[in-house]
């Protein structure tokens, strides 16, 4: 498939605009992930996975995605939404009580689209081989993608599910970093080196590519890539280089907008530097 | 009294295997994990009859819990199985948030529970673990008696669509239920009718309790015993109409006095009709090492420690 880059990154502005305004809404939630994953997101769910927005728990011949790190729901929510699994009016509701939208992703209000809790960090990986192995014994040759934050393989489950999908070649798995060096008491060099993510994930047994998570054509050739490494005894992992609050100037590159929602006067500037391309919800 | 006799005793664990190995042939669907105890949970004909649906984790429970959870996405039914204690304790949040919280159909089987799996000691001897399963919504909690019931309800959860704690031990206890048994989850079974006292018995201390009532018959006092095999969701309605024909209550079980079967049913009582209750149990400790019988002397959980708790308990009508 020949992707629309231009498109991509268009509809990647106006989920940026749905974050901001989104956490801004609710004073609350974690803009800075949600920001520099947002090019992923446009390019898994608009370019890569095979889905239907009409959507069924079990997947079945469909490839299934799962936020392990729950915490940067708004852009899951606004992908989510601007890929037709609900209406964008809902997004208004995000956090707020009564709401689909948890704070972090549940199964629980059943909001299309997603298929299992996440928040308490390290367990997505482990819920996708789970997933990977029950599409390899339903004869589904789909594939099953899972993102992590770099800050979030500290946990110790994390190394027990790498060790898992080597050994047993789980090899219907794309799993990604989000390798932006930021979490919340500071970066990730300060409060506990992750030392040589790559050689670590290799040294497991991995097959491991590495892109640039803010560059859509760069994003749309590693998944491309990534998904023609499948079915070949290797589960494949992407180390994908952001910048945390990607797209509005005054929260990148800081762990400072991990948790923190902009002002009034700080949410006109950010939606200054993002153009409205479908409307805002 | 009615008469109970055994001609064998065996473990539950291996009501379970047994279990395990007959719901796998009806149902293509189910699915196990072992975190590398396949001799101690007695998966083993499990896993010769269907390697394909059978995946060993090592020693990694978290991240048994979590494939679990991603193996119901598609429609598989999976039991897991480990010790009680790596069960629940060690990955509570994985069951909370992966399981219980996104509504996942996994069977958490947990052999080695309570006392009875003797000289290990109290770092393998969870007595909180009814409790910890209990407190989460949407999660059944279930406890069978003796193999046969074990074997019933290790089948019957394959036909519930939910998250399943179930609960059994290691020691060989005597066999006095029926193989062919249908077992409803929620449904308490009356193994004595009587009208001094009811006994509300869960797990391995059912058959102390049949012993009790024995004992207590020879003193002139008619006991009801009821087998209470599902904790949680809990029959209320059975365990009232006893306490209204009887007026007061022991339950007994091999869990803390803490967060177990008993605190259930006082909860019920307070609610509805408080009669006096003495509780069987440990005594907010944690357990030791010896032998199975010598540990349920010591920490009072015999046929012994009902009669002195259903003679306590009677003094306060």
């Amino acid at each position: 498939m020949s992707a629309d880059i231009a498109k991509l990154e268009s509809i990647a502005k106006q989920v940026r605009r749905d974050i901001v305004r989104m956490v801004h809404s609710c004073q609350s939630g974690h803009p800075g992930g949600s920001l520099g994953c947002t090019d992923f997101f446009v390019a898994l769910y608009f370019n890569e996975l095979h889905h239907n927005p009409k959507f069924n728990p079990d997947g079945i011949g469909e490839d299934l995605f799962f936020l392990s790190n729950g915490h940067i729901s708004p852009v899951f929510y606004s992908t989510l939404a601007r890929a037709g699994y609900f209406d964008v009016s809902e997004l208004a509701t995000f956090r707020k009580i009564n709401s689909r939208l948890q704070g972090h992703p549940t199964t629980h209000e059943h909001l299309p689209g997603i298929r299992v809790a996440s928040g308490s960090l390290g367990q997505g990986l482990s819920v996708a081989i789970g997933a990977a192995q029950a599409k390899k014994l339903n004869g589904d040759d789909k594939l099953v993608y899972v993102l992590m934050g770099d800050g979030e393989i500290q946990e110790g489950q994390v190394w027990e599910a790498a060790m898992y999908a080597p050994h047993n070649k789980i090899d219907n798995l794309i799993a990604t970093i989000d390798v932006n060096g930021q979490q919340i008491d500071g970066s990730t060099e300060q409060v506990l080196s992750l030392g040589n993510i790559k050689a670590k994930w290799e040294a497991f047994g991995w097959e491991v590519l590495e892109t640039n998570g803010n560059q859509m054509a760069a994003l749309i050739d590693t998944l491309q890539d990534a998904k023609n490494r499948t079915g070949k005894g290797k589960p494949i992992m992407i180390l994908m280089k952001t910048e945390m609050g990607n797209g509005v100037d005054f929260m990148m590159g800081s762990h400072k907008w991990h948790g923190v929602a902009p002002n009034d006067e700080q949410l006109a500037v950010a939606l200054d530097q993002l153009e409205e391309t479908l409307g805002d919800y | 009294m009615k008469k109970y006799t055994f001609t064998e005793k065996k473990d539950t664990r291996s009501g379970f295997g047994a279990g395990l190995h007959e719901v796998g042939k009806k149902n293509s669907n189910v699915v196990a994990l072992c975190a590398d105890l396949i001799g101690s949970l007695k998966m083993g004909d499990f896993k010769k009859d269907f390697p394909q649906r059978f995946f060993q984790v090592g020693i990694a429970e978290a991240n048994m819990m979590g494939m679990a959870a991603g193996l119901t996405i598609g429609g598989k039914i999976p039991y897991t199985g480990t010790f009680a204690n790596f069960s629940t304790g060690r990955v509570y949040d994985q069951i909370r948030q992966s399981i219980a919280y996104s509504g996942k159909n996994v069977k958490i089987c947990a052999s080695h529970a309570g006392l009875t799996l003797g000289e290990d000691g109290a770092t393998h001897q969870i007595l909180e673990d009814i409790g910890l399963m209990k407190m989460l919504p949407g999660m059944t909690v279930i406890n069978p008696c003796d193999y046969n019931q074990t074997k019933a309800a290790t089948m019957a959860i394959a036909d519930y669509n939910g998250p399943v704690y179930l609960r059994f031990g290691r020691p060989s206890v005597p066999i006095f239920t029926d193989p062919d048994q249908p077992f409803e989850i929620g449904k308490a079974w009356m193994v004595n009718e009587g009208t001094d006292v009811s006994i509300i018995a869960t797990g391995h201390l059912v058959w102390e309790a049949i012993q009790a009532g024995e004992k207590l018959a020879e003193l002139g006092i008619d006991a009801e015993i009821i087998n209470i095999h599902t904790i949680k969701p809990l029959d209320e309605e059975a365990i009232l109409k006893s306490i209204r024909k009887t007026g007061c209550v022991v339950t007994a079980e091999e869990h803390n006095r803490i967060g177990g079967l008993g605190d259930s049913v006082a909860q019920v009582l307070a609610k509805n009709q408080p009669v006096p209750q003495e509780y069987v149990a440990v005594n907010d400790s944690f357990g030791e090492s010896g032998t199975p019988a010598q540990l349920m002397e010591k920490y009072g959980l015999n046929a012994d420690s009902i009669v002195a708790a259903v003679n306590r308990v009677i003094k306060r009508k």
